[in-house]
């Protein structure tokens, strides 16, 4: 039986649901050793700033039960630099490339956005409004959703055709209200999540496990809260999601799609294997035909509650 | 340099632990059958993820590599945390997925009289080094370690090199003269090659006599890393300049001069 694993998102095609998390797979270069970069529903790449950013000091990662803990601060090597020496290297003729988009205030993400809708290699733009390990903006930008539409609105103007995603955080009392403002504000796709805070203590040292002391927190343990505000936002909005926390196989995939999502972003997971994502993408179709689904777009939110 | 590869499915040939009978001093040696993995320079590395690991713990672990022949990867491990424990505990026939080898290796130079210094666990991309030199008589090793000598793989080294030191350290008190030993032998080799793996302090100590005596001198960092494929940046040091490079793509061994090696990375 061929199933059909092809998602509709907006502004492109898609030929899979299995797309990588922005910060888990660098500029995706890094990975192509462990596998064809075509044969992913997309690449969201590390998190990019109009100047590049040191990040924070180290150490910037500690591993937790089934997590870990990161504070990158946004470490990256510019929008300059990715556009010259990245971009035409990866595959975006057949592969959404996904740019993922940081700043410390409207212009300059409006800014970013108009820089990065003008190129050609670039599919849609993800706002990260919520990010944990930067002083600036960030995560406080994701947690007022007044603030969330405007920055929303800021980078749609300036975005051309390209499609706009909003990464949402789960660090919020209602992360409906905020998917709201956001689809509100002109996103047209809604990524969620982004890491949860949290820290780590040595009781010896009786020092944080990282120099940023708080840190996101990711991977397998946080599955059950993405799928919780996936399943919520699903219900809230019309606005495609795209699931992202702790997904490592084909059936957490299934899981997403299932109470709505329309694609997936695998992140901490590329970093217990580095061909995990090629893994998944190639498993799907296998585990769609041994559970009899014709396609996810049939499956999707087909919850039975 | 050998280009990475992709993941390997291993099995384990064998774990033998070191040292003196009933120790418990948690040295082993891990064997993988038919790694596949082409050639290696001494100093590069390999992710290694054992199946048993599910999704707990996410990590996989970073060695160098000790020993890479065509029938066996020979990994030196010592117990530290949870998860060295699972891998000293697995048998023979275990899957273990492994990917590699990673980073950049140790300079050799055969006409070069050159002078490794090792501390500890950091013996093991010597016995490598040693192995692939082409002129081991112009290799000299100075070993400094806390367990006994034969928890180590340096009886098997003091064979080919053409001279080899240890020094076991078994109170504070010895670590000045250790720090003595190191100054003297970077005073003599200055004017050719050193290459050091161990603790961070002690390859802050090698960096500061090396800058002392203007050797040429190149470390092996052991930074806490995630992907060890350049994907999380977890894993970065501060170089001279005060940018953070990658220590698992463009280390995990660097010239002293290119780094600042402070403290706090």
């Amino acid at each position: 039986m061929s199933v059909d694993t092809s998602v509709r998102l907006p502004g492109m095609p898609v030929k899979n649901p299995v797309m990588t998390a922005s910060g888990t797979f660098g500029y995706g270069l890094e990975f192509a050793p462990y596998g064809d970069l075509r044969a992913l529903g997309g690449i969201v790449v590390k998190g990019l700033s109009l100047a590049p950013r040191l990040g924070n000091p180290m150490p910037r990662i500690a591993e937790t039960p089934c997590g870990m803990l990161n504070a990158i601060g946004l470490q990256n090597c510019g929008v300059e630099k990715f556009l010259r020496d990245k971009l035409p290297r990866l595959p975006w003729r057949e592969t959404p490339i996904i740019a993922n988009l940081y700043a410390c205030d409207a212009d300059e993400f409006a800014e970013l956005a108009g820089v990065l809708s003008a190129q050609e290699g670039v599919a849609a733009l993800e706002v990260n409004i919520s990010c944990p390990n930067v002083k600036a903006g960030g995560i406080a930008f994701g947690q007022d959703p007044a603030m969330a539409g405007k920055l929303a609105e800021a980078v749609k103007k300036r975005a051309g055709d390209k499609p706009v995603w909003v990464k949402l955080s789960p660090n919020v009392t209602d992360i409906v209200s905020i998917a709201r403002a956001a689809v509100l504000g002109g996103a047209d796709a809604l990524t969620c999540i982004n890491t949860l805070t949290g820290m780590s203590v040595d009781i010896r040292s009786r020092k944080p496990r990282l120099a940023n002391v708080i840190g996101g927190l990711s991977g397998p343990a946080i599955k059950p809260v993405a799928l919780r505000a996936v399943w919520q936002v699903c219900q809230a909005v019309s606005a495609p999601v795209i699931g992202v926390g702790g997904i490592a196989s084909a059936e957490d995939v299934l899981e997403f799609i299932l109470v709505g999502a329309h694609a997936v972003q695998i992140g901490t997971a590329n970093f217990m294997r580095p061909d995990m994502a090629f893994r998944i993408a190639q498993r799907l179709p296998e585990l769609m035909a041994e559970l009899g689904i014709n396609s996810l777009e049939e499956y999707r939110m087909s919850l039975l509650v | 340099m050998a280009l990475s590869g992709a993941c390997r499915d291993l099995t384990i040939l064998s774990v033998t632990e070191a040292g003196p009978e009933g120790g418990a001093h948690g040295c082993y040696y891990i064997e993988l059958a038919n790694p596949g993995l082409g050639s290696a320079v001494a100093g590069q590395f390999v992710m290694v993820r054992p199946a048993c690991f599910g999704q707990d713990p996410v990590w996989p672990r970073p060695f160098s590599i000790c020993r890479l022949t065509p029938e066996a990867l020979t990994l030196f491990v010592q117990t530290c945390g949870r998860g060295t424990d699972v891998l000293c505990r697995l048998v023979p026939g275990d899957a273990v997925t492994v990917w590699g080898p990673l980073g950049q290796g140790f300079s050799l130079e055969p006409e070069t009289p050159t002078l490794m210094l090792a501390g500890g666990v950091g013996l093991a991309p010597f016995v490598e080094y040693a192995a692939t030199h082409p002129a081991p008589a112009n290799l000299a090793l100075v070993f400094g370690h806390r367990q006994p000598l034969s928890c180590y793989p340096f009886a098997e080294m003091a064979n080919v090199v053409g001279r080899a030191e240890a020094f076991q350290e078994n109170s504070p008190e010895d670590l000045p003269r250790f720090i003595e030993l190191l100054e003297a032998k970077v005073a003599e080799y200055a004017g050719g090659l050193i290459v050091a793996c161990g603790p961070r302090p002690f390859l802050m100590t090698v960096a500061r006599l090396a800058r002392r005596f203007g050797a040429r001198a190149q470390v092996s960092l052991e930074n806490r890393m995630a992907c060890g494929v350049g994907g999380c940046l977890g894993c970065v040091e501060k170089n001279a300049l005060g940018q953070y490079v990658q220590t698992c793509t463009q280390g995990p061994v660097f010239w002293v001069e290119e780094l600042q090696l402070s403290e706090e990375a």
